[in-house]
């Protein structure tokens, strides 16, 4: 088969596996298991830039691969490993809402994401124009992440995660976003993440844990 | 070339660049202010330096204005390098501008160099601080009369309103000063609202915000209407008229005395500067029912504030009382004017305008320089209850003779400037007979004998804060150590004085400047070719009044009565004890009250209040009378829409539980609804 019909094929074959790994991490109790998932969305993500980028032969599309590769798949997942480290964190598990239903949550989430996407894939004309929907399921599933834990690192990596997903989309819908967008958000992400390291050690430091639960006294009466 | 010559040649000169040296003493102001964040601690430098060079500026402000009034040229308009990209701030000073900042400039002067005595080292904000929210104040009082554009004059009436704040709570250790505060802060961004709300129904659909555009709209009856309705709300509501006065007495008092000045003397005029901008310049139609409504609020504020004051025991919330009062004198001329302007007589729409741009002026000189006077007794006695002063006259000489003046001119008695707006104003009542409708010309003169009444009780209430602050025998022995004002603030007194002798004496000079005004804004003026020592509104053998010459009889009839006394009774002086009616032991308790004093209105208009009277038992050994004064719109108005608020309020509380991930649930079902909407 010739490389130009295999590269859409091989898309679609990424994003399956990007809706995947959101699952997986749905799904995932320990905190290290799901950085290591992170790390391998983000690697996910990379190879699929990069194969955007060749196909289309856009130059920006390959700084965006890059930043991605050393942002996502190498900076953020050591950061957060050590961490957790830190935090002495590293084997913390959390009790989740009933796994199944968050599932078939997840599930009806998909279903509405590729509903959603239909109109937007008609107008859209880059060849990875059927795999938005895969793109707005993973921002979904990651939001799902976000409400179902309580733990304030893996509320984080849903937060990350949901840039993923919205990267992914950016990518698939109009071959990404303008470079100075992208660098702003990639420095957005850092910053943003920085401050919520910060945070982290706040949080211990005053509840002697990093359950988000005790952040519920912080109500006002 | 001689020096008349000269000097008319310079002043042509300078006219020619008004608007760009009023900017530039603007800045000044804030540049003085924020050189007070040099050294926020030192008293020495903020107080001797930089507010004398405020007041310096605020004379520039006046004489520029005054400049502008003379020349009466057509209005400059400068593009400011400020604003948003696209949106520059538009500047423009025509002679309504002009007038409001010689008002600004004469008052703010005085009220600078007292206040450069005045602020010391104490506790609540530091004296560089206040100097900051001081001069930004000023400044930004400055900007609003000079905006020509929505924006502009949004962003300065909300700077306005905020260093306003900020200076009202300077005690803020004080929990009844914040709360006051609170109320004030609140009520100022209502009022923001609504004008926001006008400005935004005057654009009348092209969106284009600068005032030029929308003197050039054309609204329906319906929009012109609900324009001016909301900027009546507005302004109303910073002016404090009755509803939306309740601030007023709450915030004045809480402020330092120059800041009670600034408020009551100038932040007040600001608003009307605003309604008449937006009544007769924006709008390009006037309906008149809008000046019976504004007629009817404005006596209805003036009685109120008359009737108020007269119970009041606080010598500060006296005066706020008084000039809710005042407002409504003012807005009063103002109703008149556009029920005049609306039915088609310009020339008595002139004449109403005109005492109401008088009065804005009188009473930004002598509100400003009582209120300054009560800040020297508070500094001297630390007292501001009417109940625990009295005598200060042999204690305080200085400060009694200038408050004298003061307290003479907002009586409104001749030859001060007081009687001359309020004559102006009865003057104007006269000729409401000619309104061609058949109930108004029959109603509305009951408006002068309403007026009347108001006048007269401000003159009691006069009475009463005179006599019991400087008059009689001093009610607490630690009144005896109360010392005069110090010679800045003496100064600052004597310039608000002489301004309120200088107009009352020659009116002629006032008129000229409200003349340029009206000139402009209705294209009529009243009469005003009489000479300086003598005005004559519509025609000298109508009605006219010389300040003057009745100041010369005066001088001459106490000048002649004392020279026969002292000619005539000479040398038959016998000096014994006086008639004591039978009491030879007057003590200070003995002497009419603040209570006692206003005891004869409150009895006569007891359903203005809400009182709540103590009486002691008849067999109480140490007995207390109590009595409470409140105002009934307090309780009917403003109580139940604050719980409403507060009802909603817990209501919408229920949604923030503490739990994180249900606010993420929030967020997300937003989101998904979004995304089914746009399905």
């Amino acid at each position: 088969m010739h490389p130009s019909h295999m590269i859409p094929e091989l898309l679609k074959l990424l994003a399956a596996s990007l809706l995947l790994i959101s699952f997986a991490m749905l799904s995932r109790r320990r905190t290290q298991r799901l950085i290591t998932l992170f790390a391998w969305q983000g690697s996910v993500l990379f190879v699929s830039t990069l194969l955007v980028a060749y196909s289309a032969g856009l130059t920006e599309l390959y700084y965006s691969a890059t930043l991605t590769l050393l942002l996502k798949v190498i900076a953020l997942p050591w950061i957060l490993h050590r961490l957790t480290r830190r935090l002495g964190a590293q084997w913390d598990s959390e009790t989740l809402v009933n796994i199944p239903i968050t599932m078939l949550v997840g599930l009806g989430l998909v279903i509405f994401a590729f509903g959603l996407a239909q109109p937007i894939s008609r107008m859209a004309t880059t060849i990875t124009r059927n795999t938005i929907g895969i793109a707005l399921a993973v921002i979904f599933l990651a939001f799902l992440m976000m409400i179902t834990r309580r733990k304030a690192i893996t509320q984080v990596i849903g937060f990350l995660a949901m840039e993923n997903g919205l990267f992914f989309a950016a990518t698939s819908a109009t071959y990404g976003m303008p470079m100075v967008i992208e660098l702003g958000i990639a420095l957005d992400l850092l910053v943003g993440f920085f401050i919520l390291g910060i945070f982290f050690f706040q949080i211990r430091e005053q509840f002697d844990s990093l359950d988000l639960s005790h952040l519920e006294s912080l109500k006002e009466e | 070339m001689s020096l008349a010559e000269w000097t008319s040649r310079y002043m042509v000169a300078l006219s020619r660049h008004d608007l760009s040296l009023v900017l530039m003493l603007v800045l000044g102001w804030l540049v003085l202010g924020a050189a007070g964040l040099i050294r926020p601690h030192r008293v020495g430098f903020v107080a001797h330096v930089l507010f004398p060079l405020g007041a310096l500026a605020a004379v520039g402000v006046a004489f520029l204005g005054a400049i502008a009034l003379l020349a009466g040229h057509s209005p400059q308009i400068l593009l400011l390098p400020l604003g948003l990209p696209n949106l520059p701030f538009h500047a423009r000073l025509d002679t309504l501008s002009a007038f409001f900042l010689l008002l600004l400039g004469l008052a703010g002067a005085g009220i600078s160099t007292f206040a450069a005595g005045y602020f010391r080292s104490g506790q609540g904000t530091a004296p560089g601080l206040l100097c900051l929210q001081y001069h930004v104040f000023l400044a930004s009082m400055a900007l609003v009369i000079l905006a020509d554009d929505a924006y502009f004059f949004m962003v300065v009436w909300e700077t306005m309103a905020l260093s306003s704040y900020f200076l009202v709570t300077s005690q803020h250790r004080i929990p009844e000063i914040r709360r006051a505060g609170f109320l004030y802060l609140l009520m100022a961004h209502i009022g923001a609202l609504c004008i926001l709300l006008s400005f935004g129904v005057l654009q009348g659909g092209r969106w284009q915000f600068t005032f030029d555009a929308m003197r050039g709209a054309s609204l329906t009856p319906f929009w012109a209407s609900a324009a001016f309705l909301l900027a009546l709300i507005g302004f109303g509501a910073k002016a404090g008229l009755v509803p939306l006065h309740v601030w007023l007495p709450e915030a004045h008092p809480a402020a330092p005395s120059p800041v009670s000045a600034l408020m009551s003397g100038l932040m007040l005029k600001t608003a009307v500067y605003g309604m008449l901008r937006i009544t007769f310049d924006l709008l390009h139609i006037r309906y008149w029912w809008w000046g019976v409504l504004v007629l009817g609020v404005g006596l209805f504020s003036a009685l109120f504030g008359a009737i108020f004051a007269a119970v009041q025991t606080d010598m500060k919330r006296l005066l706020a009382y008084s000039s809710i009062e005042n407002i409504g004198i003012i807005f009063t001329g103002i109703g008149l004017a556009i029920l005049f302007a609306a039915c088609g007589l310009p020339l008595f729409a002139a004449l109403a305008l005109t005492a109401a741009l008088i009065h804005s002026l009188n009473h930004a000189l002598f509100k400003s320089l009582l209120f300054l006077a009560t800040g020297s007794v508070l500094h001297a006695t630390n007292q501001r209850s009417l109940g625990k002063l009295g005598g200060l006259i042999r204690r305080m000489p200085w400060v009694a003779a200038l408050a004298l003046i003061g307290t003479l001119a907002i009586a409104g008695l001749p030859p001060l400037n007081g009687f001359v707006s309020e004559w102006l104003l009865l003057q104007s009542f006269l000729f409401t007979p000619q309104i061609p409708h058949a109930f108004l010309n029959m109603l509305i003169p009951l408006g002068a004998a309403l007026l009347a009444l108001t006048v007269a009780l401000a003159a009691y209430v006069m009475v009463k804060f005179y006599g019991v602050i400087f008059l009689g025998q001093h009610r607490e022995p630690s009144l005896v150590h109360a010392h005069d004002a110090d010679w800045l603030e003496r100064i600052g007194l004597a310039w608000l004085a002489l301004g309120c002798i200088a107009i009352g004496v020659m009116p002629q000079l006032a008129l000229r400047a409200a003349g340029a005004v009206t000139g402009t804004l209705l294209g009529q003026t009243v009469n005003l070719s009489s000479p300086f020592w003598w005005i004559a509104p519509i025609a000298s053998k109508q009605a006219s009044y010389s300040g003057l010459i009745l100041l010369a009889g005066i001088v001459g009839v106490v000048g002649i009565t004392f020279v026969m006394v002292r000619v005539l009774a000479h040398g038959r002086i016998r000096r014994t004890a006086s008639w004591d009616c039978g009491y030879p032991w007057q003590t200070s308790r003995m002497q009419d009250t603040a209570e006692g004093f206003g005891q004869p209105i409150r009895h006569m208009f007891g359903p203005f209040f809400r009182m709540e009277r103590k009486l002691p038992a008849p067999t109480d050994t140490a007995p207390h009378y109590q009595v409470h004064i409140e105002d009934r719109l307090w309780r009917v108005l403003y109580l139940p829409i604050a719980r409403g608020v507060q009802r909603l309020a817990d209501w919408i509380g229920l949604l923030q539980g503490g739990r994180l991930s249900i606010y993420l649930l929030y967020s997300f079902l937003t989101l998904i609804a979004l995304l089914v909407f746009v399905l």
